[in-house]
């Protein structure tokens, strides 16, 4: 019975040739170090869900946000856990996403014909301080408020640009309700659709092109 | 385990779908009940509330009360503000008559008018007599009362208030 509606869907969808392709791949002989951009992506999928979830009790409104937190810590039923797994994870996130950087790097794995992959893990790199940083304000305490005055501050000190560059960050000279709500819609929609979109980028050139051999003694 | 029939292939796929199920239903069960906690919550609304020393409510004249009641949904209070009066019949306290001062029409607050002897509701003139008939104007029903009340050893009426 099941065989038969896996293989009537098989035949529609190609499950058998996704699954030869994406996950039974040939892999050069590896280590735990190449299970590092695997670490990432379901790091970001734990906080893609953690966040979504999160944003069913959260408000990003200066009256409130530090109370609807408050209220998810205290009042609802694992909000401790659900909050407690994204503020974790985000750190987790930043520190394997650049030991993956550092292993792509010490193994020249960047090199032809993987430039691209690199290029693009760069910005996947950039990508995902943006999500710290933006997600940092957003308790809106006393810790957060002041670090994003900092963080804007040194973008601001930037020659020339500077002072509009700052004004962008804040949406306006001070830090205030808009700056809250840009870091938010930042935090929630357009850094995430375009860390989605650099990923899907990532994964297909690594399927592509194959992992990379660590160097031997030769190279 | 010469002759297993297990692979390392089909080992390492049952660990990894063992695996992955234990933290699926770890995060999972946690996430629907933090989803559907607010369903599971009730803010028990009811209680009784003081309203004034019997001593202070006159025979025959209205007696007027109000009390607040602070509702709390998530990190939002709201609070409310309610009245009504008192009208004592006899000298027996039980022999009273408390009612809502919200006009049964539109909910605006009703006032006591000595000189109409009626409660007057200043919103589209709902005219209700001393037991709380309608007289005139657009209110489809008597005001409201309310009807469990008690007094402590010390002489305070108390109402019990059911939320609304």
């Amino acid at each position: 019975m099941w065989k038969k509606v896996y293989e009537w869907l098989d035949e529609r969808l190609g499950l058998n040739d996704l699954y030869k392709n994406i996950l039974d791949r040939p892999e050069p002989k590896g280590t735990w170090w190449n299970t590092l951009g695997s670490a990432s992506l379901f790091l970001f999928i734990l906080q893609g869900v953690t966040g979504i979830f999160l944003m069913v009790y959260y408000t990003p409104s200066p009256d409130h946000a530090y109370d609807s937190i408050n209220y998810i810590m205290n009042g609802v039923a694992f909000g401790w856990l659900i909050r407690g797994i994204h503020h974790w994870g985000a750190t987790l996130m930043i520190i394997v996403v650049f030991i993956h950087m550092l292993r792509v790097f010490v193994t020249a794995s960047f090199k032809y014909p993987r430039e691209l992959t690199w290029l693009v893990g760069t910005g996947l790199f950039i990508l995902t301080l943006g999500m710290g940083f933006t997600g940092y304000l957003l308790p809106w305490d006393q810790q957060s408020y002041w670090a994003t005055t900092v963080g804007t501050q040194i973008a601001g000190s930037m020659p020339f640009i500077g002072d509009f560059i700052l004004k962008v960050l804040r949406g306006g000279e001070d830090l205030s309700a808009l700056t809250l709500q840009r870091f938010f819609a930042a935090h929630v929609w357009m850094l995430p659709a375009a860390l989605a979109g650099l990923i899907g980028l990532h994964l297909y050139l690594i399927i592509k092109h194959g992992e990379s051999h660590f160097p031997s003694k030769e190279d | 385990m010469p002759d297993s029939d297990i692979s390392r292939r089909g080992f390492i796929t049952a660990v990894a779908g063992i695996v992955g199920g234990i933290i699926g239903v770890a995060i999972g069960v946690p996430a629907v009940a933090y989803l559907l906690d607010p369903a599971f919550k009730s803010n028990a609304k009811e209680a009784w509330i003081p309203i004034g020393k019997l001593a202070d409510m006159q025979m025959g004249k209205p007696y007027q009360f109000s009390f607040t009641r602070v509702q709390v949904n998530g990190w939002e209070r709201t609070s409310t503000s309610y009245g009504g009066f008192v009208i004592r019949k006899s000298d027996n306290p039980n022999d009273m008559i408390i009612f809502n001062s919200r006009c049964t029409h539109l909910g605006c607050t009703v006032n006591w008018q000595d000189d109409a002897q009626a409660f007057i509701c200043p919103c589209h003139d709902g005219k209700f007599s001393k037991d709380g008939v309608v007289l005139a104007g657009p209110p489809p029903r008597p005001l409201d009362q309310y009807a469990d009340f008690r007094l402590t050893n010390d002489g305070v009426l108390e109402i019990y208030y059911k939320g609304s």
